[in-house]
Order: C-alpha cells, then sequence, then structure tokens
C-alpha cells in the first residue's frame, strides 16, 4: 500500500530538516540587524513646527523678497541649528506666498531674477532651470514641477512658516 | 524552481565539484557526538567560528550607527540603545559574543592540547591558532574602548600602561597604538576604531582561511 504512495526518503527527509533547522538559525541571527538596518525607514516624518521668521506681514510687497530663519534640528545624535530660506510675497489675490528656493530639478538653490536675461523669473544657476513668480517651472527648463510652498500662518501681524510641501498639498 | 535555477549555473561553469570540494566530506566516527557523546568536544572548533560569524554580522550592522569621534561616539551608542528598534539586541549579540567567543575559543584550545592534536605533524596549525587567538584578544582590546564610556576609557588607560611596560619599545608602542605620548583621545578612538574593523578583521580572515586549509589537508586527528 504504502509503496504507490510517494515517499520521503531518509535523505530528503535529512535535507528538509537540516535546511529547515539553519535557516531557523540564519533568521535568528540576521532578523534583528535587518530591523535595525531598516529602522529610518520605518520613522513617521514629523511635521514641521512653525518658526517666526521675523518678517512682519505690513513689509511683505508684490516682490518676492529672499528671508532667512533658523530651526533647530534634531539629526539622530546630533542637535543643529540649520538656516532655511523662502522667497515671500504677495499674490495677485493679495495672498502671502512663501516659496522653497529648492530647484525641484536637482535641489540647487534658486534666487529671484539671478539671471540678467530673464527677469521677474526664478533663476537655478546648476542647469538653468527657471520659474515664474508664482512658482510655476517654464516649460523647456530642466524642472518638471513648481517651487514647492511653505505652509504659513501670522500671529501677531508676524509671518510664520513650517514645511514646505509640493504645490497643490500644502 | 531552485533546482532548475542551480542546473542552469551548474551546466555553464560546473560548480557542483567546487561546493562538493568545500562541504562534501566525511565525519570521522570518533568525533560524531551521534556515536560517541563525549564527542561534542570537537564542537568547540566550530561554535568558535559560528560566534566570529555573528560578530562579524552584528558589527557591520552596528557600523551603520556609530561613529568614532570623541564627541558623537558615547551618544551615537546611547542613541542606537535607545532610540533605534532592536538596537539594543543588536549591540547586545555583538557585546556578549565578545565574551563567548573567547571562552568557545578558549575550550577549543583546551581541547587540542589536551588530546595532544597539536603534535606533528599539525604544529604549524597550532601555532597559527596561537595567532588568531592574539588577534581575537586585540578585537576584544580594541572594541571595548568604542562606546567611549567611563569603563572604556580607564580599561585603555590600563591596557595601554601595561602596553608600555614592554622593554626598550613600551613608550614607543603606547604612541603607536593610542596615536600620543600621554593624551587618551580623539587620536586613540579613531585609530582603536580602524584596528578593530579593518586590521585586525583582515588578519583574522586570512588566517581563519589557513587554518582551515590546514584542517582539511592533514584531517582530524585519529581517536585517543
Amino acid at each position: 500500500m504504502s509503496d504507490k504512495k510517494k515517499q520521503v526518503t531518509r535523505r530528503q527527509f535529512l535535507n528538509y530538516t537540516l535546511t529547515g533547522v539553519g535557516g531557523f538559525m540564519a533568521a535568528g541571527m540576521l532578523i534583528s540587524p535587518l530591523r535595525m538596518a531598516i529602522d529610518p525607514v520605518l520613522q513617521p516624518s514629523g511635521d514641521g513646527d512653525f518658526a517666526n521668521v521675523g518678517l512682519s506681514v505690513d513689509d511683505i510687497t508684490t516682490e518676492p523678497q529672499p528671508v532667512e530663519w533658523e530651526v533647530e534640528q534634531v539629526d539622530a545624535w546630533y542637535k543643529s541649528d540649520v538656516t532655511r530660506k523662502a522667497f515671500v510675497f504677495k499674490n495677485d489675490q493679495d495672498e502671502i506666498v512663501a516659496l522653497s528656493p529648492k530647484c525641484t530639478h536637482l535641489g540647487c538653490m534658486v534666487s529671484w531674477e539671478g539671471s540678467e536675461s530673464h527677469p521677474d523669473q526664478f533663476y537655478c544657476p546648476c542647469h538653468d532651470g527657471r520659474f515664474t513668480k508664482d512658482g510655476t517651472n517654464v516649460e523647456g527648463t530642466p524642472p518638471l514641477e513648481p517651487l514647492h510652498v511653505y505652509e504659513h500662518k501670522v500671529e501677531n501681524g508676524m509671518l510664520f512658516l513650517g514645511k514646505a510641501y509640493p504645490r497643490g498639498e500644502a | 524552481m531552485l533546482q532548475k535555477m542551480y542546473d542552469w549555473i551548474d551546466e555553464r561553469i560546473d560548480i557542483t565539484p567546487i561546493w562538493r570540494d568545500i562541504a562534501d566530506h566525511e565525519v570521522p566516527e570518533h568525533v560524531n557526538p551521534a556515536h560517541h557523546f563525549s564527542a561534542f568536544v570537537y564542537c568547540f572548533g566550530g561554535l568558535t567560528f559560528f560566534v566570529v560569524v555573528i560578530q562579524i554580522l552584528s558589527g557591520m550592522f552596528l557600523t551603520m550607527y556609530y561613529v568614532p569621534d570623541i564627541e558623537n561616539a558615547w551618544k551615537s551608542v546611547y542613541y542606537l540603545q535607545t532610540q533605534v528598534a532592536h538596537g539594543q539586541i543588536v549591540r547586545g549579540m555583538h557585546h556578549w559574543g565578545a565574551s563567548v567567543v573567547i571562552v568557545m575559543l578558549l575550550l577549543h584550545t583546551l581541547r587540542v592540547f589536551f588530546q595532544g592534536a597539536y603534535k606533528k605533524p599539525r604544529e604549524l596549525n597550532w601555532m597559527v591558532g596561537v595567532l588568531l587567538f592574539f588577534v581575537m584578544l586585540g578585537l576584544g582590546f580594541t572594541g571595548y574602548l568604542l562606546p567611549w564610556d567611563n569603563k572604556a576609557y580607564f580599561a585603555t588607560e590600563v591596557g595601554l600602561n601595561i602596553a608600555g611596560q614592554v622593554p626598550l619599545i613600551g613608550d614607543w608602542l603606547i604612541t603607536l597604538l593610542g596615536g600620543h605620548p600621554e593624551i587618551i583621545g580623539a587620536q586613540t578612538l579613531t585609530r582603536f576604531f580602524a584596528i578593530h574593523v579593518f586590521f585586525l578583521p583582515a588578519a583574522l580572515f586570512a588566517l581563519l582561511a589557513v587554518h582551515f586549509i590546514l584542517i582539511r589537508r592533514q584531517g582530524i586527528s585519529g581517536p585517543l
């Protein structure tokens, strides 16, 4: 009767057992190191706190002006103050807009009217990327999406900026 | 599936003889604990190697977080211990493994010694083994400083002073190992780190290779 069934040979049985036990041991050795290695990937991305950028709302014009402020950055065991930068202006609807100067091509810093041949535009010196005043990328230049927009709020007449998000998501 | 992949490769580059040569060899009856339980003493060499593998793996992963710098070393270890998931376990593996590997190594040495397995023609392998022992102690000594806490600092203070007792070249040895004649500091830490993760492991791999090639060439010593 048992001859007709598929028999597991002694050799196969030993192979399966040894592979199983070996795999279990290898997994036991590797699981913690791997979990530790991927820990940064699993960290939730924190929402940025709003910071006073030292600019009175009354001083915001229709011309983009650069503002710089410092935030405390916690990089694992290293805490430091880093400088953030934004271009702030009032758009046609009289709303405050704060654009991130980080070029959406490869992350260089753009500047307002940074190129003499392109007035009224943001210009990136790395690969000649350009953006119009509202942050829209100029077609035919390398960037493929508009400049990111800082979330902002006004308290006691002062401008507070938070984190920069891609336009439409903020 | 796996069998097919194996066959595909084997058909082209004939790998079967390679792994057969490494893995397929007879275990004599007198070293097989299934035949004589007392033969478990023959396991200590393999166990030493097993723990060495754990040390290498856990050590590789630890360097993802550790910095060998006097300002940040302790902080990075503290961060790893308290903030990183499973960081405590991985550092624990490395910490306890460092002790276990010395224990296993000593048991292995005792077995070889009391069985007289070091005698002709295996004297060379005994010498390689002694070198491996020194490399392992060096790994323990240099690794002890890396957390850069008080225990680490003063253990290194003592260790370097012992090295300073060597006749004639003592002072020179302290500077060579510690990077400075008096200060145990920035240069000591980077040196110990470099020795711990590059120089000694390199020596360890080379010596282990010789150790294993010799044991396969000469075979395990006969029964008592």
